[in-house]
Parts: structure tokens; C-alpha cells; sequence
């Protein structure tokens, strides 16, 4: 038994016409129509392309509901192993729709998608919500284009592992995956630096990320009525770790009720952390958390509160996903505890 | 992590040892420590100024969390 | 300066009572190891004793936790001895002649000194993650004396020196040995290498030091590095043992005592050198807890770059979260001084892969080496044979409660193996 696909190309590959055609609302074919030949030749009877869809690109852009529609109907009723769409090339309007529709069907049917364009091409701005095959900015590129798609689609259809975006042919999509390279770190390293000092086209393994920014909130008007929290990144816990949070990709946070603490004493407390020298933290772990130095503040009249409970996790290795979503976790117990500023240590 | 406090409406303030680090991913109120290790503390010194220490730097952070800030603000201590 | 390195190649290492290298094999008498371990007094206060086994490429074994790996070398000609400022004394070494025993390793396991001591798999699916799988494996365990629990600091720098002493106990026997094979590499003084290769690009390779506290440290010429400044090295000097190990950082990307000898940035600019690049010296700079120093190490990185008329460098780094800062820094500070880099690091990307890899970001920093994601989870199958012991698999950084499971199997993120993600290169191990 091969594997039931269904395919999605636009007015222009199925020979229908060009700009002149694009207003043709979607039409469904049986088996392979145009491109779709080089995809089933390339499954050699492992996977087969039951029905195409053909749509013209303004009828999509200008009527994506009803597109989408009609067309995700026919999907759920043909019940397809995978769904296929393009490869577009550098056709915008032919990216775009190739990208939404595979998103929609993946997204809302289940089914497993594919599609292909150029890296540029506006459809590749959702290559972090489906995988999208990389190929060249013209029609020219289909004969390279065909035997990748074809050859990822098949693994995704058996539920093969994924390899890394470079050993696929996947545009990178933001999940970071090993695999061997054939030459070692440093030899590539020394490539890189050679082809950056001749101004020849060279590829970074890692692109730097950027980050977003979140307003400050408004400051705190009365310090001597303030409810504060103390969170840590520096794995302050009880002594022995009771919730056994990992020295390094911390899986959760703890959080410890200090009610009636003064003095954070070694013989109570200590350090899960395992990135840095934790002597300093363990003899003292207030060098880290300053809970004494609190307590004389809020006996001093200073600030209203020390809030009773702190919160606490391991910077170390953790992926910042994780960390990302504990804090938030934590922030709305915060606010639900009526906290009204939080002092957030790192070691 | 500061920077889901903050989204959540709680003003923060960052106290670590690098700096660049909290500025890179975004902190608002960033208070300087002393080391990694130990960012309340040092254990070089005699426990009384070292205790002293700590107050100035935790009160740093307090005066920063009641100071309004327009941007990302690093209060040197 | 002018080394010539002779290798003579070690496939199997017996254990007798004459100490010899004959016909590609070690013998080596366990005893005489110890005895001259304990010649040193701070190894006779702080480890009650030494156990000695012999890990073999392929073998169903496990090493762990494990915490140097150091290639046993001696040298013949020339000033100084191997470990400068440690073991030898005080001398410049890095010319005339080095014996190397080459496919072996002295292996020093044992008691947990940090967080953050490795595994070695000799077989199985680890074994292709960690370089040291494939060498003979002379292994060191350790019994610390007690009391040790409060004095980590002097156990690991008995351990440390331990380790150093087998392998130099070991790279004597190779004094008198015909090498099978000799390899010279050499670099100029700087007017002399301008005139040598006029139309060649002059790069340094900027070599960052783990030195956050005393048990992430690194030596040069027995100085601890985070009470260092920036400063250069002939790049030779490092194959005779100039830096030293004394780290207890993640296992997957510190640089063991043998990364140090046998650096691939060294040897990949060595291969280079006088065809596509001029490769001018090594600049090493540490990586330090305080950001007052990581500012005047990288400060002093960039202007040592700039003094030294640098086109370009590689920057490779040990560790990770706040020595991402130190990188960043180094490359950007050498960049605006218009010299061009590229770097080698490693990620903590999660788990799953979706989060950011680097602690910090720069987007002048656009050319990346990697060697993968440190997160990604990996299970090591049962070993027969464990040498050491697995109780500390699931305190390790990598590992978590229940990652050593009933059934002997273990389930970690690749930060548990020695050497996974190597940021100096080391492997073919990489990620998109």
C-alpha cells in the first residue's frame, strides 16, 4: 500500500494560463497534474498523489476564507497521508497561498505538510509554523527542488526522524537539531574566517538571535507599604534539594516558605546550582538571596513586607523557554499574593 | 525571567554581576553586583562589612524599584 | 619558534611489572604510577588511594565521573619539560623536540569533586560523541581522604596534579622511542612573517580560559588564568602542556588537559598557515566572574588584535551562560577595531531545541561555529563494565533525578559526556 497524497500547485503549473488566469477559483484533478509528475516519479510507487488541487493565486489572496474552505474540505473528505503544496520559486502571491493552505491542513485536519519556495519569497515568513523546502528563485530549479521535497516528504510520511535543517533541506526553523558535519569545528572555523577575510559568501552556524523588550512598569510610590518578593536564578533551596531541582536545564522551580526566617544558615539552606563555585553560596547562602538584609528592612519599617515565599531556579544551561515559562508561572502567584515588586538575583 | 515580572505588571529589579547580559535579554532595572559567585556578598571581608555591603547593594535595588524609568537603567552602586 | 612533534602510535596498553613501550604497546607497572603520584605531598594529604584500569576503544565500558584526560608526552630537546610551572620547571617550552604517545589517554575518574565531572562510553551511541572513545585509556581513580567534602578546593588540585604526574610517568617511557612519525610547526616574529608571506591575511587565534572560581580554573605555566591578563602565546608552547586543566565545568564542553595539547584551532591554522592565512600567535584571555574583568580582558583582547595588526581571528570558548558574555564582548570589541572573527561555541538550546542557544547575542558576531546543542537528550545503554562509579549520574549537570535507571541505562542531555560539544572544535558534532 503507498501513501495517499494530495497536492497543491497554482493555475500556472497546471498549464491553465498566467497573471491572465489567476483569478480561477480552486479546482480539484485527479492524480499527478504538471510538477506533480517529478514528485510521484520520485516515490517510485512508495507514496502516490490521488488528487491535485489547482487555485488560482489573486482568487486566493482575495478570497482566502472561502479558498480555504472549499479547499480544506476536499482535503478531510479525500483523507490524505500528506499534503503537498508548490514549490513556489520566488511567485508571491504563489508562496503565500502554498504556505497558509499547508498550515491550515496541518494545523486543522492533522495531516502532515510540505512545501518549497525561495528563501525570500513573502510564504517564508511561516517557515517556523511548517517546514519549507529551500529551492532556487526560478521554475529552472525544479529538477533540484523535486527529489528534496520528495525525498523529506517520504520520511515525514513514515515518521522517520527529522535531520537538521542543512541535512534536509529545510528552511531553518528555529529548532536546533545536531548532527554530524563532515569536517571538524575548528577546520570549519578556519574555512569561515578565510572565506569572511577574502569577502567570499560564507554561512554562520548559529544566527544571533533578536530579542524583544517589555515596557517598565511604573514605580513603586511607598516602599514603607510595599509587599516584596525575592526570586533568584542562583538555585538557592532548602538543604538537600528537597524538590531535587537539577544542577544544570533545570526542569522546574521550587518555591520555599521563609515565614519566620531571619538568616538564611548553612545548616538550612544551600545551592543547587552547578554552574558557578558554590562555596560562597553554601557557607552563606544570603550572599546569594538576601533574606537577612530583607528582614532588618522590613523590621525597620522600610519596606511594608518581605513576602512570604521565594522563588527559586537554576540559571544554569536552563533553556531560556523554560525559564521563560516558569517566571511566568510565578509572576501571577505573585500577583494573585498581592506582591507589589520583585528583587531578582542572578549569580 | 525579569522580563515575564515585568510583563506581568510587577516592576522588577535585576540584581546580577554581568550586566551585559541582563541588558541584552531586556531587563529594566539592572543593579550591579559583586561577583558570580557571591553577588550579595564577600567573603573576603569580615562578616560585619560584609553584611553592610549587602544592605547598601539590596537597598540600591529598592531605591531603583521606586525610581520611574523610561528605558533599560543601570543603577551603578 | 620551532617544534618538532614525534608520535609514536599506542595500540593497547598491558599492565606488568617492567615499564616500557614496545611495538605500539604500553606496559606500565600500576605501582610505579602510584609511588610517583605520591611523591607529591599534596596528593599524599588528600587521596587515600588509587585504583588503576585500562579502558579499550569498542570495549562495554563506562569511565565516569570522569575528570581530566591528559596525553602523556615528554620532552627531548630543547628548554623546559612538559607541564611548565607544574610538574616541570619554569621554562619556555614550545621548540626543539616532543615525544607524543599517541592513541592512549591517562584518564583520572573517581569521587565527585564538582557538579560537573563527564562520562566516557567506550562502545554504543556515546562513544561516537565523545573523541576520547577512541583512544587506550589508562584510568586513574581517585579515593579522596576524608574530610575532603570541606577541602574541594586542595582534593581537586591533588587530583589535578595527580593526573599530571601519571601522564608525565607515562610520556617518559617515550624519551628513547624511534617516532613513527614527526611533524614540525613553526611560527615567525612579526616582522619576519610579514616578509615570509607579504600577501597572506596575519591571524591570531584568541583562546578564551575557563576561569570562573576555584573549581572552573585553568593554568598557564602553573598561573591560575583568572588572575591573568591578557597576554599572547607562541602557539607551540601549548603542545608541551603550557595550559592546564583544573576544571570542573560542564563535562560536554570543557576543555580537558588534552584538548590543550592537542588544540584543533591550533592545528587547523597550522595546516593553513602559509597557504591561505599567516597564522601570527595565539592570544589567550580568561573568563572571568567579574564583569570589571571580563571589561578589561576583552578591552585588552581587541587591543592586543589591534597592536598586532591582525586581519583575522578565530575566538573559541570554554564553558557557557556568563562566559557567552566574555565571547560576545571579545568578538565585538575585535570587531569595531576592524578586524574579523569567527567564533566557536556551543548551545543550551533546550531540550527541544526551541530556545535561544547563546546567553547573549551581538549581530556582529555573523560567523558562528557550533558544536551543537548540549540539551539534546541521549540514552547510553548499560555497560558491563563501569569504571568508577554511577553514583553521581544523576547529580552531574545533565543529568536529573532518575536519569540512571533501574535497568542501568541512562537518560541525560549530551552535557553529561566528556568533550560532546567541544568549543575549540574539537568534533564533527555541529547543529542548524
Amino acid at each position: 500500500m503507498s501513501y495517499k497524497v494530495v497536492h497543491y500547485i497554482n493555475q500556472f503549473f497546471a498549464n491553465i494560463g498566467g497573471e491572465e488566469m489567476a483569478h480561477i477559483e480552486p479546482e480539484l484533478r485527479d492524480g499527478f497534474v504538471g510538477p506533480g509528475m517529478a514528485l510521484n516519479n520520485a516515490w517510485k510507487g512508495e507514496a502516490e498523489i490521488v488528487k491535485t488541487i489547482v487555485c488560482g493565486d489573486s482568487y486566493f489572496a482575495e478570497h482566502e476564507a472561502a479558498a480555504k474552505e472549499k479547499i480544506l474540505g476536499w482535503v478531510k473528505e479525500i483523507k490524505p497521508d500528506f499534503f503537498i503544496a508548490g514549490p513556489a520559486f520566488n511567485a508571491g502571491r504563489y508562496g503565500y497561498a502554498c504556505a497558509t493552505i499547508a498550515c491550515a491542513v496541518q494545523d486543522e485536519l492533522g495531516i502532515p505538510v510540505l512545501t518549497g519556495m525561495y528563501e525570500e519569497n513573502p510564504g517564508a515568513d511561516m517557515k517556523n509554523k511548517i517546514l519549507i523546502v529551500a529551492t532556487a528563485n526560478s521554475a529552472a530549479g525544479m529538477r533540484k527542488a523535486a527529489p528534496v521535497m520528495a525525498a523529506l516528504a517520504l520520511k515525514m510520511m513514515k515518521g522517520e526522524k527529522i535531520g537538521a535543517s542543512c541535512e534536509e533541506g529545510y528552511m531553518p526553523n528555529g529548532i536546533r537539531k545536531n548532527f554530524f558535519e563532515k569536517e571538524i569545528g575548528a577546520k570549519r572555523a578556519v574555512n569561515m574566517l578565510v572565506n569572511k577575510l577574502n569577502d567570499k559568501p560564507f554561512t554562520t552556524e548559529y544566527p544571533m538571535p533578536s530579542f524583544d523588550r517589555v515596557a517598565p512598569n511604573p514605580a513603586i510610590k511607598d516602599l514603607s507599604k510595599a509587599t516584596i518578593a525575592l526570586c533568584t536564578s542562583g538555585g538557592i533551596v532548602p538543604k538537600g534539594n528537597p524538590d531535587h531541582i537539577e544542577s544544570s536545564s533545570a526542569s522546574h522551580y521550587g518555591e520555599y516558605d521563609i515565614t519566620g526566617v531571619d538568616d538564611l544558615t548553612s545548616d538550612k539552606y544551600e545551592t543547587a546550582h552547578g554552574g558557578y563555585d558554590p562555596v560562597y553560596a553554601n557557607e552563606d547562602p544570603d550572599r546569594v538571596l538576601p533574606v537577612d538584609v530583607m528582614r532588618e528592612f522590613e523590621k525597620e519599617g522600610k519596606i511594608g513586607k518581605l513576602h512570604n515565599i521565594f522563588y527559586t531556579t537554576v540559571g544554569n544551561g536552563t533553556a531560556v523557554a523554560s525559564a521563560k515559562a516558569f517566571a511566568a508561572e510565578y509572576a501571577q502567584k505573585l500577583l494573585q499574593a498581592g506582591v507589589h515588586a520583585v528583587i531578582m538575583t542572578s549569580t | 525571567m525579569v522580563k515575564e515580572i515585568e510583563r506581568a505588571g510587577i516592576p522588577v529589579v535585576h540584581m546580577c554581576t554581568v550586566t551585559p547580559i541582563s541588558m541584552t535579554v531586556g531587563a529594566n532595572r539592572i543593579v550591579p553586583t559583586i561577583a558570580i559567585p557571591h553577588p550579595l556578598g564577600n567573603p573576603a571581608l569580615p562578616p560585619e562589612e560584609e553584611k553592610a555591603l549587602r544592605r547598601k547593594l539590596v537597598s540600591r535595588a529598592l531605591e531603583a524599584l521606586t525610581t520611574e524609568v523610561e528605558d533599560q537603567t543601570i543603577f551603578e552602586v | 619558534m620551532k617544534l618538532e612533534l614525534g608520535f609514536t602510535q599506542i595500540n593497547d596498553i598491558q599492565f606488568s611489572k617492567e615499564c616500557k613501550v614496545d611495538n605500539g604497546t604500553l606496559y606500565v607497572d600500576p605501582e610505579a604510577v602510584k609511588a610517583f603520584m605520591y611523591e607529591d605531598d599534596d596528593v599524599k594529604a588528600w587521596v587515600k588511594d588509587f585504583t588503576f584500569d585500562v579502558a579499550k576503544p569498542g570495549e562495554s565500558v563506562r569511565i565516569t565521573p570522569v575528570k581530566d584526560v591528559i596525553e602523556p608526552r615528554v620532552k627531548v630537546e630543547g628548554p623546559g619539560g612538559v607541564f611548565p610551572g607544574v610538574i616541570s620547571k619554569v621554562d619556555t617550552v614550545g621548540s626543539g623536540k616532543t615525544h607524543v604517545l599517541r592513541g592512549m589517554a591517562v584518564v583520572t575518574a573517581g569521587k565527585i569533586v564538582g557538579f560537573q565531572e563527564g562520562i566516557i562510553d567506550m562502545s554504543g551511541p556515546g562513544a561516537d560523541y565523545t573523541p576520547f572513545s577512541k583512544l587506550n585509556n589508562f584510568v586513574v581513580v581517585a579515593e579522596p581522604a576524608d574530610g575532603y567534602q570541606d577541602n574541594k578546593h586542595e582534593y581537586e588540585h591533588a587530583v589535578r596534579i595527580a593526573g599530571l604526574r601519571a601522564a608525565t610517568f607515562i610520556g617518559e617511557l617515550a624519551r628513547d622511542l624511534t617516532p613513527d612519525e614527526t611533524q614540525v610547526f613553526e611560527t615567525y616574529g612579526i616582522k619576519e612573517g610579514i616578509e615570509k608571506f607579504p600577501d597572506l591575511p596575519r591571524v591570531a587565534y584568541v583562546h578564551m580560559l575557563q576561569s570562573q572560581g576555584l573549581l572552573h580554573d585553568t593554568y598557564v605555566y602553573g598561573v591560575d588564568a583568572k588572575r591573568t591578563l591578557t597576554t599572547i602565546l607562541n602557539p607551540t608552547e601549548t603542545m608541551d602542556g603550557a595550559i592546564i586543566s583544573g576544571n570542573c565545568v560542564s563535562a560536554c564542553d570543557k576543555n580537558t588537559t588534552y584538548h590543550h595539547e592537542n588544540n584543533p584551532v591550533v592545528k587547523s591554522l597550522f595546516e593553513a598557515h602559509g597557504k591561505t592565512l599567516n597564522y601570527v600567535c595565539n592570544i589567550i584571555t580568561n573568563e572571568n566572574v567579574y564583569l570589571a574583568d571580563k571589561q578589561r580582558s576583552s578591552d585588552w583582547t581587541a587591543k592586543l588584535c589591534r597592536l598586532l595588526d591582525l586581519d583575522g581571528v578565530i575566538v573559541s570558548q570554554e564553558g557557557f551562560g556568563n562566559p557567552d558574555t566574555d565571547l560576545i564582548m571579545n568578538t565585538k570589541k575585535i570587531e569595531l577595531q576592524g578586524v574579523k572573527t569567527t567564533i566557536i561555541t556551543d548551545e543550551y538550546a533546550g531540550q527541544d531545541g526551541k530556545s535561544q542557544s547563546l546567553a547573549d547575542a551581538d549581530p556582529l558576531a555573523d560567523a558562528v561555529v557550533t558544536g551543537g546543542n548540549a540539551n539534546e537528550v541521549i540514552v547510553l545503554p548499560k555497560m558491563d563494565k563501569v569504571i568508577g562509579m554511577l553514583d553521581y549520574v544523576d547529580v552531574i549537570a545533565g543529568g536529573h533525578a532518575g536519569s540512571l535507571r533501574p535497568d542501568g541505562t541512562i537518560e541525560a542531555e549530551l552535557q553529561v559526556i566528556t568533550g560532546a560539544t567541544n568549543e575549540m572544535g574539537f568534533n564533527r558534532l555541529s547543529a542548524r
